[in-house]
């Protein structure tokens, strides 16, 4: 190979790159670049050295300058932070996604199968394919939802999958979002922010749009309004100011044209829900709802919270209001019951999955668990309803005394824990706080769209672990995010 | 629009409006201390209590620093200046996505001006340094308020806030400086002796209308004349009748959009208010009483407040599904 293509050029951004030990996005081998990144890799190496560093601090000013920033729990003086947002995109292959679309919707379609089936027939428990027991311990499974109808038979509508790359190359699913999942803005701005930067690279590689994202998720919700209401009234319920991602909801709101709306903004009278506004009360058809089932209804569940809707659950039950997501879906996204997936997909669709799992060891189940107490350096034990990032431990790079703890802990509580081998993420190369290029680890959330039609937004939010060599990605760890790529072939 | 961001741009005008006037009136006072003897000065911080409604202030007799803390720089007292400010702020970061970017930023620079101020180390200059930077943040506020948002729903609570808060607080204003320098209005030509001239000026000034007065009337301040132009003045942006055309025409706009018989109750109210405004004459109102004429201009912008409330914010459900 000659040194053009080989990236060998004096003053290359990537000459001091180093392989990572796990799959790398972008390199085959030293200094051989995968094909898709070449485009990418040519316009990094004719940039003068200084460029990428203005056009970083260019990008950062404008998500500082727009406001899009999380709020950091726990800390009391500048909570609010912007995302990390690293510059080099994560490309992805039409043909690679074509494969986790497909696998996506495959999965998504099953899981609700399995919310509608758990809350009516129960058909899987008596077949006995997922155990009854497993799903009636599980904290997320709503005894108020059993026999109760959703629009569609679509219960989780508003879905984020997060998948890693293994080390052969393929994806695998690593969790299932399918309460109340966020970052979509994350997607929607980055990409704003990558136009201006990269305006012509973008057109070059034909990199599929992902604008019409507010738009599907507002005909999805349209879709879902109770009794099939024309032009339905739709608002977002959101905690409030203080929420980390008031952020997106407020973006989201705007986007789609809808109001944004607090607890205290709804009412319900004669188990039908409306919001006060200046002309009098208007009756809201759907509910986008940014807020846990724990917190939807006072009266129904936590009484001590104060961003809910007294009442709200019956409206729901009585079918004059749709939530979004439905009540209870997070009975299928618990670590658990993610084991059974594969199963479910078969018993439902007949199909093998298209995206596999990664192998998880039941706590509950003896075998598994002396297997993995026996190596607990090597693997990953996650709460299975936990989710940000908490309440897991990582073996490799855990101290003796949290092994003993979190030891403990599985053996108390069984239920509440599985255990997976610690992945090697696949990396890609970063632009670090030395301006320097090295790699680290990411992984991909697809947001996936379930309504009358089924919509998967091409790409998703990649989230990067910033900290060197650590595999935690979740922006209240310190990680932080890539626009994503998918390529038109 | 929702009632609760009505709510909030309502508050977080009425607070910074209130910010102002607070800023605006100790500053006056602080200005007055130098060259007023001592018997003018006894007392003063107790008339400026009764101002600004501070009734705390009105029952102690309080020193100048004790006085301006709880005025200006207290967060905890509900009255001060800094309380105000925040209580703007807090009330605008709920509806942080309706106003423009330019108020948002306009009254966050403001909240961090103020929240580091530490009157115990600010001398008499200081004072009113940080004073005008109120009144002038507020005012920026307001200006980018005009030319930067919509003049739709939302702006209209803004202006009802704003000038309903600044109506009571005129009326107030002038009450408590008739109770405090008594006229004889049976002498309607007469002008204030010579230590309570400046006093007079005060009072004007307090309400940004000196200059605007001496434009018709000269400078000699006599008291028939400073009542009429605070009182019944149509073009004078901080007269009571000025600011109550403004809550009348607010409040005719909203109900346009949002038409109900509680929004008529309101209106009702407001325009009756505004015809007696519109169709007085101040010899009419002296001669009924001005100190009890201004109470009851507060009590019907009281009624406002709560007519306006019940109309578009915190109605009965029940009562709003009745029609």
């Amino acid at each position: 190979m000659s040194a053009a293509n080989t990236g060998l050029k004096r003053l290359s951004p990537f000459k001091n790159y180093t392989l990572p030990d796990c799959w790398d996005e972008m390199f085959a081998a030293p200094f051989q670049v995968r094909p898709h990144y070449a485009a990418l890799q040519e316009r990094m190496e004719s940039m003068a050295p200084d460029e990428m560093k203005r056009r970083k601090q260019a990008a950062d000013l404008s998500f500082l300058h727009q406001g899009i920033t999380f709020t950091v729990y726990g800390k009391s003086e500048g909570t609010e932070r912007i995302f990390p947002h690293d510059l080099l995109p994560r490309i992805i292959t039409a043909a690679e996604w074509a494969r986790i679309e497909a696998g996506l919707i495959q999965r998504i379609t099953a899981l609700n199968l399995f919310l509608g089936d758990i809350y009516h027939e129960q058909r899987i428990l008596n077949d006995k394919v997922v155990p009854r027991e497993l799903v009636y311990t599980c904290p997320h499974f709503r005894r108020e939802m059993r026999g109760v109808s959703v629009p569609r038979n679509a219960y989780a509508n508003v879905v984020g999958t997060d998948l890693v790359r293994v080390e052969d190359g393929s994806f695998a699913v690593l969790e299932d979002n399918l309460r109340v999942p966020s970052g979509v803005s994350y997607m929607l701005t980055s990409r704003q922010v990558m136009k201006r930067i990269f305006p012509a690279l973008l057109r070059e590689c034909k990199v599929r749009p992902i604008d019409q994202y507010s738009r599907d998720l507002l005909a999805t919700l349209q879709s879902l309004a109770p009794g099939g209401r024309v032009n339905p009234t739709i608002a977002l319920l959101t905690p409030g100011v203080f929420n980390s991602a008031y952020f997106e909801h407020a973006y989201l709101a705007r986007q789609m044209g809808i109001e944004l709306v607090e607890g205290r903004d709804l009412v319900v009278h004669d188990n039908v829900v409306y919001m006060r506004t200046t002309a009098g009360l208007r009756r809201v058809d759907v509910i986008y709802r940014r807020i846990d089932d724990d917190f939807t209804d006072p009266l129904s569940f936590r009484r001590d919270s104060i961003l809910g809707v007294p009442g709200l659950l019956n409206a729901y039950r009585a079918g004059n209001i749709t939530l979004s997501n439905a009540v209870g879906t997070g009975v299928a996204d618990d670590k658990a019951v993610y084991a059974y997936v594969p199963a479910i997909i078969r018993y439902y669709l007949d199909q093998d999955p298209i995206l596999p799992n990664v192998e998880t060891f039941l706590m509950t189940d003896a075998k598994h668990r002396e297997h993995v107490l026996a190596r607990l350096d090597k693997m990953v034990v996650k709460a299975v309803g936990e989710s940000g990032g908490y309440g897991m431990l990582i073996g490799p790079q855990s101290t003796a005394g949290e092994r003993d703890a979190f030891r403990e802990r599985v053996l108390a509580n069984p239920r509440n824990y599985i255990a997976q081998p610690t992945l090697k993420l696949s990396a890609a190369p970063c632009m670090v706080d030395s301006f320097e290029i090295e790699p680290r680890h990411v992984d991909l959330r697809p947001y996936v769209l379930f309504g009358e039609k089924v919509a998967v937004a091409p790409g998703g939010l990649t989230r990067v672990a910033l900290r060197k060599g650590s595999l935690v990605v979740n922006s209240s760890q310190g990680g932080g995010s890539k626009d994503t790529w998918v390529l038109n072939d | 629009m929702l009632s609760r961001v009505a709510d909030s741009m309502y508050w977080l005008s009425r607070y910074l409006e209130r910010a102002e006037h607070t800023a605006r009136v100790a500053g006056v006072q602080l200005n007055l201390v130098p060259e007023q003897p001592a018997e003018m000065n006894a007392g003063r911080w107790v008339r400026v209590g009764q101002s600004l409604g501070i009734e705390e202030l009105g029952v102690e007799r309080l020193g100048m620093s004790k006085a301006l803390d709880m005025i200006a720089y207290n967060p905890a007292s509900r009255t001060s200046v800094v309380h105000c400010v925040m209580s703007a702020r807090f009330n605008a970061r709920q509806v942080r996505e309706e106003i423009s970017s330019e108020m948002w930023e306009q009254l966050n620079r403001l909240y961090h001006q103020v929240v580091v101020a530490a009157p115990d180390f600010l001398s008499d200059a200081d004072h009113l340094a940080f004073l005008d930077q109120v009144k002038e943040g507020a005012q920026l506020f307001m200006g980018m308020t005009d030319s930067t948002m919509t003049h739709g729903e939302g702006w209209r609570f803004i202006e009802l806030g704003r000038y309903l808060e600044r109506a009571q607080n005129v009326a107030r204003l002038l009450e408590s400086h008739l109770a405090s320098f008594k006229v004889d209005f049976d002498n309607p030509g007469e002008e204030p002796d010579a230590l309570s001239y400046p006093e007079w000026i005060g009072l004007l000034k307090s309400a940004t209308a000196f200059e605007a007065y001496c434009k018709v009337y000269t400078p000699a301040v006599v008291p028939r004349l400073a009542a009429d132009f605070l009182v019944l003045s149509d073009r004078f942006p901080h007269s009571i009748r000025f600011s109550l055309d403004r809550v009348y025409n607010a409040l005719t706009a909203i109900t346009e959009n949002a038409p109900s018989q509680r929004a008529q109750s309101v209106v009702r109210v407001a325009g009756r208010q505004r015809a007696m405004l519109s169709y007085s004459q101040i010899d009419e109102l002296i001669g009924q009483g001005l100190e009890a004429a201004l109470a009851s201009m507060r009590e019907e912008c009281a009624a406002v407040h709560t007519g306006l409330n019940e109309a578009f914010i915190g109605y009965a459900v029940e009562a709003a599904l009745g029609g």
